[in-house]
């Protein structure tokens, strides 16, 4: 190779690793969750603190296990998807975490319903910090068996549900 | 009458064990100066994953608040280094370690500059080495070097 060519081809190697790297978002934090069972939790529904939802209620069925609270504004942003996942039939559990219970009932009244077939309340964040959650609203992806599949930071949007979370629990659901 | 104080001792354990969100101002007790240290250390070894470039230990999120308090309860409990780092990387991955272990997936990392360093080495020595070699090659004839020398020594006789 002609010696004059190298500081093009590094040159090119930099453009490409800024080119992926920058492109990359670091809020993003892959999740050691991924490929492992469910985390125990058992924890008071929020309707009706006399049941309660545990680990073993995600199984059985893939479930869309949803991370959510009345102060976080970007949960709002999701919020019509959740309905309209649930309204195509798909098994939500939602997490309230960090919240007060009133707010949490109000929130789901002004946004339009309740998507989640039911909702572990977490008061005190410590199930939140089980699962790894940082940053609200989060979602993951729980196969039959109670194994995490997949996980979403940030809000819903339709490319990501028509791309990614659909056919995954269309896959999962072929699945013993 | 004994069982029924047993009761409440354990109970009042129970209390204190779940009530671990800390007050801030108020200052925390430990055990053995062990403990504190293992504590104040590891405050600093965790990175908050809500806002990333501050550890626990600066961050005012309220994730990271929830941390502090499992962790101090990790280290009354009597857990050590290992154990409060795998729960911290079992649940949030191995992001929130400000020093990552050395394993597969982070050999790059650790070695990467010095990898770099090399390879800057071994290019500053072919490019000293070639450049050496053009000087040598540039040998001048019989004649040429004898007019050189003259002329360099006619150049000294003047001073």
């Amino acid at each position: 190779m002609n010696r004059h060519m190298i500081p093009l081809v590094v040159f090119a190697a930099l453009l490409l690793l800024f080119w992926v790297g920058l492109g990359l978002n670091p809020k993003i934090i892959p999740s050691p969750l991924i490929g492992k069972e469910a985390p125990k939790f058992e924890l008071p529904e929020l309707h009706d603190p006399q049941k309660v939802v545990n680990n073993e209620m995600l199984k059985g069925q893939v479930t869309l296990f949803n991370v959510f609270a009345s102060w976080c504004v970007s949960c709002r942003a999701e919020h019509h998807h959740l309905l309209k996942l649930q309204r195509q039939g798909f098994h939500l559990v939602g997490l309230n975490y960090k919240d007060e219970k009133q707010d949490a009932l109000m929130y789901l009244r002004q946004l339009g319903g309740d998507p989640y077939a039911m909702i572990a309340y977490d008061y005190d964040g410590d199930i939140g910090i089980e699962w790894g959650v940082y940053g609200t609203p989060e979602t993951f992806v729980v196969d039959k068996k109670g194994i995490v599949r997949y996980k979403h930071t940030g809000p819903l949007y339709r490319e990501v549900i028509e791309n990614e979370l659909i056919p995954l629990i269309r896959e999962l659901e072929q699945e013993s | 009458m004994r069982a029924v104080l047993g009761i409440f001792i354990a109970m009042s354990f129970l209390i204190s064990a779940s009530a671990h969100a800390l007050k801030a101002g108020v200052p925390l007790e430990f055990e053995s100066s062990e403990q504190e240290e293992l504590y104040n250390d590891m405050l600093h070894e965790l990175r908050c994953t809500v806002c990333q470039n501050q550890s626990i230990a600066g961050s005012n999120a309220s994730l990271a608040d929830d941390l502090r308090g499992n962790l101090y309860e990790m280290v009354q409990e009597g857990a050590d280094e290992q154990e409060i780092k795998k729960f911290m990387v079992d649940r949030y991955g191995e992001f929130v370690l400000y020093r990552p272990s050395f394993d597969a997936s982070t050999y790059l990392l650790w070695i990467g500059p010095f990898l770099l360093l090399l390879l800057g080495v071994i290019v500053l020595r072919a490019n000293v080495r070639s450049r050496s070699k053009i000087n040598r090659s540039s040998d001048l004839t019989t004649e040429e070097s004898e007019l050189l020398a003259k002329s360099l020594n006619s150049q000294k006789e003047k001073k």
